[in-house]
């Protein structure tokens, strides 16, 4: 079936099977592997996606539903000149990670809270990302940086 | 885990999903949010020739309030639930429990109707539903019809729709009394081991149990020691009576039994019983 969708800012459009999930879609139909598959059971969130600016798990979700959306990969978050957006340099300043492989879908659920909620607390964040899964870090660093990017998200898509 | 082969069409209005529904029969599948039904998909354990994919009527998305009752359509999301100010106002516990299914991405995707259409004894809404006294709203070939919250789960993962129906509204009287609710989980974002939920209401206090048998269900023998006068402590020691928990890696239904009478304790006193 024709799927068509908005990915990072790109009108994308293939024909796929309808069995195909968003997260495939994205990386191996649109090539962009920045999204990562881990638990593939709507548990651990590396493949936190944004769709039409809210985070959702891509492996849970079909290429098809998502047709004529707008999705957000991690590849659509820093500027045209290379800055990365504000939630990205958090994870650098604050070194909110080890192995990298939660990254991604941290850093877009994370993005996603801060759009509904600006100036959350410790314990917002927290919360607000229980549905994220880092092995490394103890979250203490990835907290942090939700923190430190929190009030200077400005979205650009 | 990819799921089998299946055809998807996208129905453009409640009408054109009941025809898709009668058309094919037990080989179609209704999607909403997809997040009971794409998970048994990618197992294997669903396997449907056909998905109809309602998750686009945005008419099906709403929460108002009408004569007593907070209606709520059948495809509205979690997040949009849990942050609703009718329901905030009118229903809180149903706008809390929403806000802690699942965790924020899941809450984004999955929607009422989805998860109480779906029938599973381990999910949150259903508690809320049954205690707050709700009826749902389903449109079939032959018009709307109201089933009573009581009468809708009927076994496991097995509810009261005709294979033609779509579920399209919940309703709940509208309940400003105070409530508690209970979850045990090992992880934040995980289905309830045993859940409990307490509301007062203007028909007395109703107790809903999770995960405590094979639907959704009533605390009964709890409702019915506070109607006859118990406190909340002595009520709470019923929560167990009645209930078929099974037992899996989580806990054996000895534990199940037990937590159900703490939960169900700690819930009433929430609820100021």
């Amino acid at each position: 079936m024709k799927v068509a969708m908005t990915v990072n800012g790109t009108l994308e459009s293939h024909d796929v099977e309808a069995r195909t999930l968003l997260v495939d879609y994205l990386r191996n139909v649109v090539g962009l592997t920045g999204t990562n598959i881990g638990c593939d059971t709507t548990s651990c969130g590396a493949c936190t996606v944004l769709l039409n600016g809210q985070s959702v798990k891509s492996c849970t979700v079909l290429a098809a539903q998502a047709a004529g959306d707008d999705i957000t990969t991690i590849e659509g978050l820093a500027l045209e000149d290379g800055r990365l957006n504000p939630v990205q340099q958090a994870f650098q300043e604050c070194h909110g990670l080890q192995c990298g492989y939660c990254t991604p879908g941290m850093v877009m659920a994370i993005t996603s809270l801060l759009t509904e909620n600006p100036h959350p607390t410790e314990e917002d964040v927290r919360v607000g990302l229980e549905g994220n899964l880092c092995r490394c870090t103890g979250y203490h660093n990835i907290v942090a940086s939700a923190l430190a990017a929190s009030g200077v998200v400005e979205m650009h898509q | 885990m990819i799921p089998a082969s299946f055809d998807y069409v996208r129905a453009e209005s409640v009408d054109e999903a009941i025809g898709l529904l009668s058309e094919h029969g037990d080989d179609a599948k209704l999607l909403a949010g997809g997040h009971s039904l794409l998970p048994l998909m990618k197992l294997r354990l669903a396997q449907p020739a056909m998905l109809i994919d309602i998750g686009h009527l945005r008419e099906l998305s709403y929460v108002k309030e009408e004569k007593g009752y907070v209606c709520v359509g059948a495809l509205t999301r979690h997040h949009d639930l849990a942050n609703s100010l009718v329901a905030r106002a009118s229903a809180p516990v149903l706008a809390h429990v929403a806000g802690q299914i699942g965790d924020p991405q899941v809450r984004h995707r999955g929607t009422i109707g989805g998860s109480i259409a779906h029938g599973d004894p381990a999910s949150d809404l259903p508690a809320a539903l049954l205690a707050l006294g709700g009826s749902l709203v389903v449109q079939g070939p032959n018009g709307i019809r109201e089933i009573d919250a009581n009468d809708f789960f009927l076994s496991f993962f097995e509810v009261a729709l005709t294979p033609e129906e779509v579920l399209i509204e919940v309703r709940v009287p509208r309940s400003e009394g105070q409530w508690g609710f209970e979850k045990l989980t090992k992880r934040a974002m995980d289905w309830a081991i045993v859940g409990a939920l307490a509301v007062r209401t203007s028909n007395g206090v109703g107790v809903a149990l999770i995960n405590m048998g094979p639907v959704p269900m009533h605390a009964r023998a709890v409702e019915a020691a506070l109607a006859s006068g118990a406190n909340a402590s002595d009520a709470a020691q019923h929560a167990a009576e009645g209930t078929e928990p099974s037992a899996d890696f989580n806990g054996s239904v000895a534990y199940r039994r037990h937590v159900a009478k703490v939960l169900v304790g700690r819930a009433l006193k929430t609820a100021g019983v």
